[in-house]
């Protein structure tokens, strides 16, 4: 990473770059270091989760001894497992306290951990600076003060693990009673988020502040990339939504460790007596606190993902986007509306009933913003030169994923039809189209797509289209089939679904998701290879590889330290492609005329 | 339709009042959400196809159809409405927040735990006897006062819930320790119950048989095992099994001594 570095613009700005390795690639201040410690970090946990998930699949592919089972004859994999987890996987058969484990750790891992990291801090933090031609971040030394706050974060989370009768157990979702009374390793998970909600308030202040007021002479708001803005609107949505969390796992945090009962109602009784301080608390408080924070959460993991497959469409068409100010309004409108809906995860939880129909309007309403998105992006392809390279394909790709993501989240939005399909497997296809092959394959698109000015490098594109259809076929047949198992009423977050006979007739789905699981696991092979191969022996990318009209292309790739030899000052709005009478078909935002 | 290898898809077979009006709900929005996204992709693979970049041709700078962009959500907005109206608020209310006469119903008490279902029927005087905290133990699972007469003739069951067909089953329904969650996916319906708090489901059953109970809230590591029956019988049968169980009851303890009682979780197929 080091032989592409240029320090040329460093002096010129008027401050060098910090001299040593800790200073400049460990306790960095500069936000394109602390955004590439966050990608590096938020991929590691993906892959860790990933893995998680894979034992689970492996559970439920076979989630019992058939007939022909002979604890003498374990095969290869089943005799790893064994070997591995002699107490929580005998014979390659998980024990369900084990599977909830894995379960609320990978909805954990994956959200908190993996895709936000990602799409706003590394790509926020690396992207968002250059693009509105700032030297860096507004408060540098907060800034790595976050990500070092997410890492203690995460490292206190995953050791729950090693906490006594393991790790957190009760769901992402952690719903009081149940997180209240289970094992210690929920309380690393509420000190453990603490943590990590504090690191992303750090995150959006500076965000909000850097994009506010850092942006480049004329890169007024209607002339910023669609990209900024949607970081804009996320980092809004964080500062004003993970209070709410942080409060409310204060709270939980209290009722385990402090004798308090927020959560736990009169006459609750836990192993066969009356609990101890149980009155005056609700369960339902919890899930009220929670979702007012994780529904937004959905928007934090998709905005970012839009702006990147925006940016990325639009140099790669080769023309401007269509409806930029639809698209900005959208994104602004889906930010305050996602503050109104959290309590369609709540039709049945007991809430007063009527307060149903309020948010089924709310929720249908929030889908009219999620259709001008898509509908921009769709007719921004009419009339383009799309050029089909890695990052492009990714970036369309995410188009029909999400589609898929948001129309299932029709029926389950709609009271009378989630009646049926609640806390069914049809949930867990629905938000995962949203979030995996939706978000994150736009996100791994923006990797392909800023890589080579990350570090001064192009990635091989042939390994990456290999990656990308052995990312998005496998992706379709682990998701698809839930949403079938889902409507046959199949419940999430069973470790051995065969224990119940309704689910009988669609376990077989369960099979196939767990041998394109695999696949998928296979096809991040190339990707990993190309990653670390195309440091040394990529092509060489010049400041502008893809021929891109905004700010960040204006700087050497990779970037000194201060970004701009000098104050960029920006002319035009962000995509002019092809305009007439321009000499070639890109015009940089910071071309004289 | 492959019930040896397990790839069945679709809906479950039927068997409440209300379950045709959702599943007619259901076919409806997924016949929408089919055409949007055929006709979406159609149109995308056009685009894909016939904008890809060829030598010497140049993108197009000005765009057309700003305000013709508008159409889709303006249809999508009409749809949602006309659902919302037409369907989501009326069969909501009169699946959720409207309960069908008490004096035409049966009324059943559902009190669940870690991991089990104890349901509790008034038995013929129609009260139900009163439930202490204080009284529950591994014998008495609900708490049941032994001293009330109203709680002489309740019958006590675990994990089998026997009703009787074409008529409203109201459930009044808690939870002793954690959420659990109602489900009988072939009612088209489930609900949470919560400790400290009383919820209500009900249904008319309109086939006679045997439905599993799920539990669809993670509720601790046996949330899989988790399960019940609905058994749902002729008037007449349902009738005889009342009788039955009365008889057992009154024959017995005052206390509720569920166990001898319990139909047995593997009478299930």
């Amino acid at each position: 990473m080091t032989d592409a570095h240029g320090h040329a613009g460093a002096h010129a700005h008027g401050h060098a770059g910090p001299q040593g390795f800790i200073w400049k690639y460990v306790f960095s201040v500069d936000h394109k270091v602390i955004g590439i410690q966050y990608l590096v970090t938020s991929f590691l946990f993906l892959l860790v989760g990933f893995s998680m998930m894979l034992l689970m699949r492996w559970q439920l592919a076979v989630p019992t001894p058939g007939d022909d089972f002979d604890p003498e004859k374990l095969g290869m994999i089943r005799g790893l497992l064994n070997w591995m987890f002699p107490e929580s996987m005998p014979f390659g058969f998980m024990d369900p306290v084990f599977y909830n484990q894995l379960g609320a750790m990978h909805g954990t891992i994956m959200i908190f951990l993996g895709v936000v990291p990602l799409g706003v801090a590394a790509f926020g933090n690396f992207v968002m600076p250059l693009q509105i031609g700032a030297p860096d971040m507004a408060f540098p030394r907060l800034n790595m003060m976050s990500y070092w706050t997410y890492l203690v974060g995460g490292i206190v989370i995953m050791s729950s693990f090693l906490a006594d009768g393991g790790a957190p157990q009760s769901g992402w979702t952690s719903y009081a009673p149940l997180s209240v009374v289970a094992p210690a390793g929920q309380t690393y998970w509420l000190i453990g988020m603490v943590i990590i909600i504090t690191s992303s308030l750090f995150g959006a202040i500076n965000f909000i502040v850097t994009t506010l007021n850092m942006r480049a002479k004329g890169l007024t708001l209607g002339r910023m990339p669609v990209f900024c803005w949607a970081q804009l609107v996320t980092a809004v949505l964080l500062l004003l939504a993970f209070p709410v969390l942080e409060a409310g796992a204060l709270l939980q945090l209290l009722d385990r460790v402090a004798g308090t009962s927020f959560y736990i109602p009169k006459d609750m009784i836990y192993g066969a007596t009356v609990f101890p301080r149980a009155g005056g608390g609700s369960p339902i408080l919890w899930q009220h606190l929670f979702w007012f924070l994780a529904h937004p959460e959905v928007y934090v993991l998709l905005l970012p993902a839009m702006g990147i497959v925006a940016e990325i469409i639009a140099t790669n068409t080769r023309k401007p986007l269509f409806g930029y100010k639809e698209l900005v309004g959208s994104l602004c409108v889906i930010g305050v509306l996602s503050f109104i809906v959290w309590a369609h995860h709540m039709f049945l939880s007991g809430m007063r009933t009527s307060l149903a129909n309020l948010f089924v309007t709310t929720t249908m309403t929030i889908s009219i913003p999620s259709v001008a998105v898509l509908t921009c992006l769709l007719l921004s392809l009419r009339g383009g030169t799309i050029r089909f390279n890695t990052p492009m394909l990714f970036a369309l790709a995410f188009l029909p994923m999400f589609g898929i993501g948001g129309l299932t989240g029709l029926p389950l939005g709609f009271a009378p039809t989630d009646l049926h399909l609640h806390d069914t497997y049809y949930v867990i296809g629905h938000f995962h189209y949203v979030v995996a092959p939706g978000s994150l394959i736009a996100l791994i698109g923006g990797t392909y797509y800023w890589y080579p000015k990350m570090f001064g490098r192009k990635m091989n594109e042939k390994l990456g289209k290999v990656h990308f259809w052995m990312t998005v076929i496998p992706m379709n047949f682990v998701f698809f089939p839930m949403l079938i198992q889902g409507m046959y009423g199949m419940q999430r977050r069973l470790a051995t679904p065969t224990d119940q006979w309704h689910n009988l007739p669609v376990q077989g789905w369960s099979m196939l998701i767990g041998i394109a699981g695999a696949v998928l696991f296979v096809g991040q092979l190339p990707f990993l290879w190309n990653f670390f191969w195309s440091l040394k022996h990529g092509e060489v990318a010049g400041a502008n590889p893809w021929n891109a009209t905004t700010l960040e292309w204006a700087c050497p790739s990779p970037p000194p330290h201060g970004n701009f030899a000098t104050p960029p000052e920006v002319f035009r709005g962000p995509y002019e492609y092809s305009v007439p009478g321009h000499k070639t078909d890109y015009w940089p935002q910071d071309e004289a005329a | 339709m492959n019930d040896e290898w397990g790839y069945e898809w679709g809906l479950p077979v039927a068997a409440s009042s209300y379950a045709s009006d959702i599943d007619w709900l259901m076919g409806l929005l997924h016949a929408v959400m089919i055409f949007i996204f055929v006709a979406w992709g159609i149109f995308f693979v056009y685009c894909l196809f016939r904008y890809r970049a060829r030598d010497g041709q140049r993108a197009s700078y000005h765009q057309s159809g700003e305000s013709a962009s508008f159409i889709p959500d303006a249809l999508v907005l009409a749809f949602e409405v006309w659902l919302i109206l037409a369907f989501g608020i009326p069969l909501w209310a009169s699946i959720k927040q409207e309960t069908p006469p008490a004096k035409e119903s049966l009324t059943v008490h559902l009190i669940a735990q870690q991991f089990a279902w104890n349901f509790q029927y008034p038995g013929p005087d129609g009260k139900f006897g009163r439930r202490e905290v204080s009284l529950v133990s591994a014998e008495n699972a609900i708490g049941l006062d032994p001293d009330d007469p109203a709680s002489k003739d309740d019958i006590i069951t675990i994990n089998n819930l026997n009703v009787p067909v074409d008529k409203p089953t109201i459930l009044r329904m808690t939870s002793k320790d954690v959420i659990h969650n109602f489900q009988v996916a072939n009612f088209r319906n489930k609900q949470d119950l919560v400790p400290g708090l009383e919820t209500m489901l009900w249904f008319e059953p309109t086939l006679e048989g045997k439905f599993e109970i799920g539990c669809a809230q993670l509720c601790g590591l046996g949330h899989t095992k988790m399960v019940g029956n609905v058994l749902v019988q002729s008037e007449a049968d349902f009738a005889d099994w009342q009788k039955q169980q009365v008889a057992e009851r009154t024959g017995t303890s005052s206390t509720a001594d569920a166990g001898s009682i319990l139909p047995g979780a593997d009478s299930r197929s």
